[in-house]
C-alpha cells in the first residue's frame, strides 16, 4: 500500500490523513477512504487528473483534492465534504446522494449528472450539459455554463452565476434553474417566469452557501418547464 | 470510445524527445481504445520531388535479414521507376521508404514488386505507424520513443464499426502529410462512400473515420484549407467525433455539435497538446502552466507553423 500519512490530530477533530495519488492507485486512495471514520479529514496529495477519486463514500468526511482531477469525482457519495484545489473533468459528482462537493476551478462536461441531494459548487466555468437529469441537489456554477445545461432535470435547483450556452433547460420538468448573466438560447420546452419573493430567498441561501459574492439574489432570470411536453396526466398521483 | 493524443511543437525545444513526450500519453489513453493504436510523426522534409513512404510488408521473412530484403526491394523500384528509391528506416513491420513523390507510379511499382505490401502513409514529412494492439507494446515495438520531429498525432482503437485490423487503426493518412485520427462514429459514412466513389474516390476499408479523412483530402485537394475541410466534414457527415486532423504545417481540432466526445487542449509558449482526458497530458514538461481549455461544440481550432 502506498503512503499513507497520519498527522497530528487537532483536538477534538478526528485525525487528519494524506494520501499521495503519486504512490498510490486509485482504487487504493478510495479503498483508504471507506477505512476511514466518520469526522476524518484527508488530504489527497498529487491527482494529476486521476479519475474516480473519492466516490461512493457514506460517511461524513472532511476531503481535500490538492490538484486538477479527472473524471466522475465525488460520484455516489452520500456524505462527505469534498474540495477540488484545481479543475475536474467530466461527470463530477455524478449521483451524489447527500454533501458537498466544491471545485475551485472549472469542470468539464457532465458537471452534477442525476445527482439525487446534497450541494455542488464549481466557481469557474462547466461545459456542456451541466445538471443534466438533476433529480434534486443543488448545483451553484459560478461562471458559465456549456449548452443543454438542465437538460431534463427533474428536481433540484441549478443556479448559474454568469452566462448559460445553448438550449438551456431543455425538456425540464420540476427543477428551476436561476441565470445571473446572459442566456444564449433556451431549449424545448424552457420558459423565463416570474421571480417570485421565494424564488429570490431559495437563490440568497444558495449564493451564501457557494460564497459567491457576484450573484445578486433580486437579479437572476429564472427559467422552468412551460410544461408544454412536460405531460403526465395519465400518471397522475404518481411519482416519476 | 477511443483516445487521442496530439502534440505540435511551437519552438525547437522537444523535437529531439517527441517520441518521448507522445509515448505516455499514448499508453495512458489504453483505458479507452486498448485494441489498436497508431501514430503519425511529422520530421523535417525530405528534399522536394520525393516523399517518405511508410510501407507496412505483411510477409516479411521471419528467417531472413529484413534489411537485406528491404534493400533489394528498393533496389527493384530504383530500376523500374527510374529514380532512386533509399531505405530510411526499417521496421519490424515493413520500411519508411524514400521515393519519388509520383505516388501512383510508386504504388503501383510496389503492388508489382510486393503484393504483400500496403503504403500506410506519405508526405514529404510524415511517417505513420499502425498496429493492433495494447499501445505500449506498440510504441515498444516501433521504438517511438526514439522518434524526433516537430509534430505528432497518436490514437487507441476501441473498434466500434468496423473490424480490428491494422488496415482499420488509426491514423487514416489518404493525401500527402494528411493524417485524421478519430474518437467517435460517423452514422452516414455508407452514403459519403459512395458520393466519394463516384468521384473516383475509393476507400480501401469500410472504416468510418477513413470516409472523413478521404473527404478532407478532397477538399484539401480542391484547395481549401483544412478549417475549410473540417467545415465540410460537419456539414456533409453525420454523427459523434472528436477529430484531430493534421498537416505538414496545420495542426487541427473540432468536436461536433453535440460536444459527445472529450477534448482537452493544453498550450504552452512551447507547444499545443490536445488529448481525449487531461490524464493523459499530464507528463508534458511545463504543463502546470499551460492554459487548458476544451473546445465548445462545433468549434475548429487550427494552428500553424
Amino acid at each position: 500500500m502506498g503512503t499513507v500519512t497520519d498527522t497530528a490530530p487537532e483536538s477534538g477533530v478526528s485525525s487528519s490523513v494524506e494520501l499521495d495519488c503519486a504512490a498510490m492507485s486509485t482504487r487504493e486512495v478510495n479503498a483508504a477512504l471507506h477505512a476511514l471514520p466518520a469526522g476524518s479529514r484527508v488530504r489527497i496529495l498529487n491527482p494529476r487528473g486521476r479519475h474516480n477519486l473519492a466516490v461512493a463514500l457514506d460517511q461524513e468526511l472532511e476531503i481535500e483534492i490538492a490538484g486538477h482531477a479527472g473524471y466522475f469525482i465525488g460520484g455516489l457519495c452520500d456524505g462527505p465534504s469534498i474540495e477540488v484545489d484545481g479543475f475536474v473533468g467530466w461527470s463530477l459528482a455524478e449521483n451524489l446522494m447527500s454533501g458537498t462537493v466544491r471545485v475551485r476551478g472549472n469542470a468539464s462536461e457532465c458537471c452534477g449528472a442525476t445527482a439525487h441531494g446534497g450541494l455542488i459548487v464549481v466557481h469557474g466555468d462547466t461545459s456542456s450539459r451541466a445538471g443534466i437529469s438533476l433529480k434534486g441537489a443543488e448545483l451553484a456554477v459560478g461562471g458559465d455554463v456549456g449548452h443543454m445545461s438542465g437538460f431534463m432535470a427533474q428536481a433540484g435547483t441549478i443556479l448559474i452565476g454568469g452566462n448559460a450556452g445553448d438550449a438551456l433547460g431543455d425538456s425540464l420538468y420540476e427543477a428551476v434553474i436561476y441565470v445571473a448573466g446572459s442566456i444564449a438560447s433556451l431549449g424545448s420546452d424552457a420558459q423565463v417566469e416570474d421571480l417570485t419573493e421565494e424564488d429570490v430567498a431559495r437563490v440568497r441561501s444558495l449564493v451564501e452557501r457557494a460564497g459567491f459574492d457576484h450573484v445578486s439574489p433580486e437579479n437572476v432570470t429564472r427559467v422552468a418547464s412551460a410544461k408544454h411536453l412536460y405531460n403526465f396526466d395519465a400518471l397522475k398521483e404518481q411519482k416519476y | 470510445m477511443c483516445g487521442i493524443v496530439g502534440l505540435h511543437l511551437k519552438t525547437e525545444r522537444h523535437r529531439e524527445s517527441l517520441g518521448r513526450l507522445l509515448s505516455p500519453m499514448l499508453d495512458c489513453l489504453e483505458t479507452r481504445g486498448p485494441d489498436s493504436a497508431g501514430l503519425a510523426i511529422y520530421a523535417e522534409p525530405v528534399p522536394e520531388g520525393f516523399f517518405r513512404y511508410s510501407v507496412r510488408i505483411d510477409e516479411l521473412d521471419p528467417a531472413a535479414d529484413t534489411k537485406a530484403e528491404v534493400a533489394t526491394l528498393a533496389l527493384e523500384l530504383s530500376q523500374d521507376l527510374g529514380s532512386t528509391v533509399t531505405c530510411e528506416r526499417i521496421r519490424p513491420d515493413g520500411a519508411v521508404l524514400i521515393a519519388s513523390d509520383q505516388v501512383e507510379a510508386v504504388t503501383s511499382r510496389l503492388a508489382e514488386r510486393r503484393p504483400d505490401a500496403t503504403v500506410v502513409g506519405f508526405g514529404r514529412h510524415i511517417e505513420v505507424v499502425k498496429d493492433v494492439g495494447r499501445p505500449r507494446d506498440i510504441c515498444r515495438r516501433h521504438e517511438i520513443e526514439n522518434r524526433t520531429g516537430y509534430q505528432g498525432v497518436g490514437h487507441t482503437r476501441m473498434a466500434t464499426e468496423s473490424a480490428v485490423t491494422t488496415d482499420h487503426s488509426h491514423p487514416f493518412a489518404p493525401n500527402a502529410d494528411l493524417a485524421l485520427v478519430h474518437n467517435g462514429s460517423f452514422s452516414n459514412h455508407a452514403t459519403v462512400r459512395r458520393r466519394l466513389a463516384q468521384q473516383g474516390i475509393n476507400c480501401v476499408t469500410d472504416n468510418d473515420s477513413e470516409v472523413a479523412a478521404r473527404l478532407i483530402g478532397r477538399e484539401i485537394d480542391s484547395g481549401a484549407t483544412l478549417e475549410t475541410a473540417l467545415k465540410t466534414v460537419g456539414r456533409d457527415m453525420d454523427g459523434f467525433y472528436t477529430l484531430l486532423v493534421t498537416t505538414g504545417r496545420e495542426f487541427a481540432v473540432v468536436r461536433d455539435s453535440f460536444a459527445c466526445k472529450p477534448l482537452v487542449v493544453a498550450e504552452t509558449d512551447e507547444y499545443v497538446a490536445v488529448t481525449s482526458e487531461y490524464i493523459a497530458m499530464t507528463s508534458l514538461p511545463g504543463i502546470e502552466l499551460a492554459r487548458v481549455f476544451e473546445p465548445t461544440p462545433g468549434e475548429i481550432h487550427v494552428w500553424e507553423r
